[in-house]
């Protein structure tokens, strides 16, 4: 926790337009990732994790804007950078891949120009350097006969292959945060610890952070260090990942970690019924007041229907925005 | 959990047997030109037998383009199967004419992965359910309603929400709809289609238990196809595992998830993250192959840890039964049985 955070994250909101008002799509977040950390944004479809890192890479467009808070890299405010700098940051030290690597790839250009691109842009290497940068840069995320794989298009790729190009486009410049949206959502599971273990191998071997995005638990708790877990707009616990699977303080984390059907659970404690959450994930336009996750916790008394929780910071590190938390 | 497996059983008048899939074969010819030369096969289920009991829940995984789907097909008669024999509850279904489809339907039924794009949306619960039942006879107005409000007290939804339609309705919700669908024609055999992977993650727990409780009340059996291993093993009685349109492991859940003895399962379990260690992940190493060019010998050979010259070499392993009724396609299976755990657990990151 020394010196400056690469990243760090202060009271962000997002607004969504609709057109006649605006309303918080995601509010008070607030993080930090160290230099070489592996940080993990954990919820449900709509719970804005996923315009927390647009937010972080200057993508939000229209309905989607920042409506307050401070996003610092590397100790610089970024939040209101012009284009041409965001642009500049983007792909060169902060980088993205995406669940799905078919759209997020150009269809019609060859796989090694599409990584070529990046030495050209953000490099300056003249199209003939790049191209053999491209080759190595495949070799890396271990694509077999990459000096052949260069001239493929992505249709010619397996899910796999497509999204070891996106590690290997987003890698390319050596930058200094990697973001990860579902990397491995659309793939097996096979080839998920493929990805994650080549994603995890090249991150460490160069010292770049990792906030990766899942709804996914299990699979985030596993690859980062510290999790944090988001309910309708808002981050509801932070905590060291081991800690968050072992002993959950907020309901709604405890819900999902007792929800879920665990390998082996059954074998030592037989078939039980599973504890369900009750209720659905509210609308953006329609998140309760008080604590959000209030109408389905069990534990909600008065102060939670009227009063949103503020952070308490655990004795055992991180922390919970919760008034009954254990 | 120890059923006695009868060796010499095939299908037919065993009392116990819902469903019966005898060699079943689906083969695709691609491209080729005139009078098919240059024609190549597509073998996308090629010889798999399975055996469904009464009242249960038979687990069935294997990665995208290992031929569960062209499996659930062909049990539905949605697919032609180019060998093989399907037998229904006491029916050989296989070979018949198309149009018995219709009575196929009242045996057997799907829950679908996507409850948004699987209900029409411009029609209301009340015609999603109403339409089969009037397509298999049932017309008289009382009856109609009297099942339409019992499948849907059934499936936990209230009988005045019958006439909104699929938008109003949550995630969950349109998979519980999903689910009366199926169930509405009192089918005895339902295939669960990755049927919790496109719902919230905190919904999940609402369907798996409801599938559970209907099974128990209502006597159905299912096939559970789902790439959730932790889903699988909660859900399943019986496992069979595919792996390039075989079977290649078909056993008990507890021998298949604690004894897995097929590479592949092993390799499927250990890719599993534990959520408590920070652990690297066990890969196995290459993609699935192309089924239009597949490995000499085992189908899993170029991408097992154990493989070894017999393994690359024609015939391929046979799927052979242990007196205990666990099933494995393997030549080395003996050799490398009960090496699961080892591969993962040790040398946490930093």
């Amino acid at each position: 926790m020394t010196g400056v955070p690469l990243i760090e994250v202060e009271d962000l909101r997002i607004d969504l337009d609709d057109g006649s008002r605006r309303v918080a799509a995601a509010e008070g977040i607030s993080f930090r990732i160290d230099r070489g950390e592996t940080f993990g944004l954990v919820g449900e479809s709509g719970c804005g994790k996923s315009i927390t890192a647009l937010a972080l890479i200057g993508l939000l467009r229209q309905p989607l804007s920042i409506g307050g808070g401070v996003i610092r890299f590397d100790g610089q405010e970024i939040q209101h950078l012009s284009a041409a700098r965001q642009r500049d940051l983007r792909g060169n030290r902060i980088a993205m891949i995406f669940q799905e690597p078919m759209t997020a790839l150009n269809p019609v250009s060859p796989v090694g120009r599409q990584i070529a691109e990046m030495f050209v842009l953000h490099k300056g290497k003249s199209w003939r350097e790049a191209n053999q940068l491209a080759v190595e840069a495949l070799a890396s995320v271990r694509v077999p006969a990459p000096e052949r794989r260069v001239n493929d298009y992505p249709h010619q790729l397996s899910g796999g292959m497509r999204q070891r190009v996106m590690i290997a486009i987003a890698l390319a410049c050596g930058p200094d945060l990697l973001i990860a949206d579902e990397p491995t959502t659309a793939l097996d599971v096979t080839v998920q610890a493929e990805i994650i273990e080549l994603m995890r191998n090249l991150c460490a071997e160069r010292g770049t952070a990792i906030l990766m995005i899942s709804h996914d638990l299990g699979l985030v708790a596993n690859v980062c260090r510290r999790v944090a877990v988001m309910y309708a707009g808002r981050i509801v616990e932070e905590r060291g990942s081991a800690d968050i699977f072992r002993a959950p303080s907020h309901p709604y984390t405890q819900g999902l970690v007792a929800s879920l059907p665990r390998l082996g659970s059954r074998a030592a404690l037989g078939r039980s019924r599973l504890k369900e959450i009750a209720g659905v994930v509210p609308a953006i336009t329609s998140f309760p007041d008080g604590c959000r996750f209030n109408p389905r916790c069990t534990q909600a008394t008065d102060i939670c229907r009227t009063v949103a929780p503020t952070a308490d910071f655990l004795e055992a590190g991180g922390l919970v925005r919760c008034h009954h938390h254990a | 959990m120890h059923e006695p497996k009868d060796k010499s059983s095939e299908g037919r008048g065993d009392e116990d047997l819902i469903l019966s899939v005898e060699d079943l074969a689906v083969h695709f010819p691609l491209g080729g030109g005139l009078f098919g030369r240059g024609q190549r096969l597509l073998r996308a289920v090629d010889g798999v037998d399975l055996k469904l009991k009464r009242g249960e829940c038979l687990g069935l995984v294997g990665e995208s383009g290992s031929g569960k789907s062209t499996v659930a097909l062909s049990i539905l008669g949605l697919q032609t199967p180019t060998r093989g024999r399907i037998v229904l509850d006491g029916q050989v279904v296989t070979g018949r004419p198309s149009g018995d489809r219709k009575s196929l339907a009242r045996i057997v039924q799907i829950v679908f992965q996507d409850p948004y794009a699987s209900l029409n949306p411009r029609q209301t619960v009340r015609r999603t359910l109403e339409d089969p039942l009037r397509v298999h006879g049932v017309t008289a107005r009382g009856e109609i309603e009297d099942r339409v409000a019992t499948m849907l007290r059934h499936v936990g939804l209230r009988p005045e929400q019958a006439d909104r339609y699929p938008h109003e309705f949550s995630g969950g919700q349109r998979q519980r709809i999903g689910i009366a669908r199926a169930l509405i024609l009192n089918p005895k055999i339902v295939i669960c289609d990755e049927p919790v992977s496109a719902l919230d993650v905190s919904i999940r727990a609402q369907i798996i238990n409801l599938l559970l409780e209907l099974k128990d009340t209502l006597g159905l059996s299912y096939i559970m196809i789902s790439h959730d291993l932790g889903v699988v093993e909660h859900m399943s009685d019986r496992v069979a595992v595919m792996y390039l349109g075989r079977i290649v492991e078909n056993g008990d859940w507890r021998e298949i998830f604690e004894r897995p003895a097929h590479p592949y399962t092993q390799a499927l379990i250990a890719a599993i993250p534990d959520p408590l260690h920070h652990a690297p992940l066990a890969t196995t190493g290459g993609d699935l192959p192309n089924p239009l060019n597949p490995p000499n010998g085992c189908a899993f050979s170029p991408r097992c840890r154990y493989a070894e010259d017999v393994c690359r070499h024609e015939p391929g392993p046979v799927l052979e039964t242990r007196p205990d009724g666990h099933a494995v396609r393997c030549w080395r299976s003996e050799e490398i049985a009960g090496r699961a755990n080892l591969t993962s657990a040790e040398g946490a990151l930093p």
